[in-house]
């Protein structure tokens, strides 16, 4: 699928993207298929010359794109936006007045990122990591996937023409399976939790030279993320909340959306102003909200996770670390969620909002409310949740594991089957009255 | 002697070894054991507190060792040693 073309200049790669550069210890690499430091074993990071990045990003040059996330094109690492690729980004901020006051919150937005081409957010950093292995000519894109990753890098790779290899926990959710050999992906499941699926990844990576979307090209892949804060802050009239709440599985999307926000008051397209970031962990797996509990930042990993939330069931989180000093700087938290309540979670934005997340987004909504009892989120605060995946993806989640997902007689909200003529639904609608 | 093995970005100081044999009935003895034949790695595996650098993670068979008994854990001759990139997130 074609993308429009922009209207208006963005300045060429090598004068706006400078190299790679270690989070840990500051050492700089150039462009590539790296993704770790050779000094110190840190994570490599995109260095952008923001004089050159702003010189053309303005809020006049953006109105007159075309929606999406290239139109933020200055600050995501790739050489020129990519001819080809799925239309990604520019998802709604939508105000929910209804489901607010149930959170125990005065103003609430969703961002509803439901509604990307394969379902998640996870397109948003599989769109730049994807732009990339096509400059570099991988000769595959991959990925080790709790699930959505696994659909956003099948349609990416479909859409570029790309052989796609999603490693995946071999119990995953099947409608995730599903949904990545309609792409046409070879899905190959691995006996053991997500961290075994990536360690394995780590070492096919090495071998193979395929373009695993968040091993060697994590640091493009990340980036992708920041498009959410740049659509939160542009649909907001160029300002930013008072407090962000996002799932934390890794933490990198977490991080990145605050490193967008920082970005923007860079290049002086939003004021400045504090932002209290609140992360959402499912309690079956909360290596980072353990931590943060603790008054800690030393990660101690997740043997088992044992949750629905799948796609945030990360038991040796990357920037676990960075996540916890991110919820202190800011004065925010992250929360430790039962599964109960994310299912109860799911219900509550399904029935008063119209928008059906998967089980990410129940941890979301539910971390909101948490953060609330706690006092991060106060009187009066402007609040804007990212809910990150679609419930069709989970389909059981709803109804808490127990069910398969499929209504059936009995469940509320489900009448018994009745004749095709108008005298036996009113027989029904008068029983129910 | 048990094997540990070496990922690329570790083997320029191993001098494109993918697989060594190194010494040491504990996992803290075989990771001194692969310094002493390749000292450079020191500065790229071992943390300021001496430790294994956070960024570093051990797997022993294929098991992070950190759900083992850490640097403590003990090594015979037919394991492996797995250093890899602290680096998981999907």
């Amino acid at each position: 699928m074609a993308i429009e073309t922009r209207s208006s200049p963005v300045s060429t790669a090598s004068e706006r993207i400078v190299g790679l550069r270690c989070r840990n210890c500051g050492r700089a690499e150039p462009i590539g298929l790296s993704y770790v430091c050779l000094a110190c074993f840190g994570p490599l990071e995109v260095e952008y010359d923001y004089a050159v990045a702003g010189a053309t990003l303005t809020h006049q040059a953006i109105a007159a794109r075309a929606p999406g996330i290239w139109r933020y094109a200055e600050l995501l690492p790739v050489d020129a936006s990519p001819s080809r690729g799925l239309p990604v980004g520019s998802t709604p901020l939508l105000a929910a007045d209804r489901l607010a006051p149930v959170l125990g919150l005065d103003r609430l937005w969703i961002k509803d990122d439901t509604r990307n081409p394969s379902l998640s957010f996870k397109d948003r950093a599989v769109a730049v990591a994807a732009a990339r292995a096509v400059e570099f000519g991988v000769e595959a894109l991959a990925c080790a996937s709790t699930g959505n990753l696994a659909g956003a890098t099948a349609a990416a790779a479909a859409a570029l023409g790309l052989p796609a290899y999603v490693f995946i926990p071999a119990d995953l959710e099947p409608a995730k399976v599903d949904h990545a050999l309609a792409y046409g992906a070879t899905v190959v499941p691995v006996e053991g939790t997500y961290d075994d699926v990536n360690r394995l990844c780590l070492e096919v990576a090495d071998e193979t030279g395929w373009g695993f979307v968040n091993i060697n090209l994590r640091p493009f892949y990340a980036e992708g993320s920041k498009t959410l804060a740049y659509e939160v802050a542009e649909s907001l009239g160029w300002r930013s909340p008072d407090v962000v709440v996002a799932p934390v599985a890794s933490g990198a999307m977490f991080t990145r959306v605050a490193r967008g926000f920082e970005e923007l008051v860079e290049l002086g397209l939003i004021a400045p102003r504090p932002i209290r970031f609140v992360g959402g962990q499912a309690a079956g797996c909360a290596p980072v909200a353990t931590a943060w509990a603790a008054g800690t930042d030393v990660i101690e990993p997740v043997r088992t996770p044992d949750t629905i939330v799948r796609s945030l069931a990360i038991g040796n989180p990357a920037d676990g670390r960075y996540a916890v000093e991110l919820a202190n700087a800011t004065g925010g938290s992250i929360e430790a969620i039962d599964d109960e309540v994310t299912a109860a979670a799911i219900r509550d934005v399904a029935r008063l909002e119209g928008i059906y997340p998967e089980t990410a987004g129940g941890v979301t909504l539910a971390a909101a409310a948490a953060a609330r009892r706690r006092g991060v989120i106060r009187d009066g605060d402007e609040v804007v949740a990212l809910l990150t995946g679609n419930g069709l993806k989970t389909p059981d989640a709803r109804t808490l594991g127990h069910g398969d997902g499929i209504a059936r007689p009995g469940e509320p909200g489900l009448a018994p089957s009745i004749r095709p003529s108008l005298s036996a639904f009113e027989r029904w609608l008068g029983g129910e009255a | 002697m048990s094997t540990v093995r070496i990922p690329p970005t570790l083997r320029a100081a191993t001098g494109g070894a993918k697989q060594v044999e190194v010494p040491g009935g504990t996992v803290r003895e075989v990771v001194a054991g692969l310094i002493v034949l390749h000292p450079s790695l020191e500065s790229q595996l071992i943390g300021p507190d001496g430790d294994l650098n956070r960024f570093v993670n051990a797997f022993l068979n294929d098991t992070d060792v950190r759900h083992l008994d850490a640097l403590d854990t003990p090594v015979g001759d037919a394991d492996t040693l797995v250093l890899l990139p602290a680096m998981a997130g999907g």
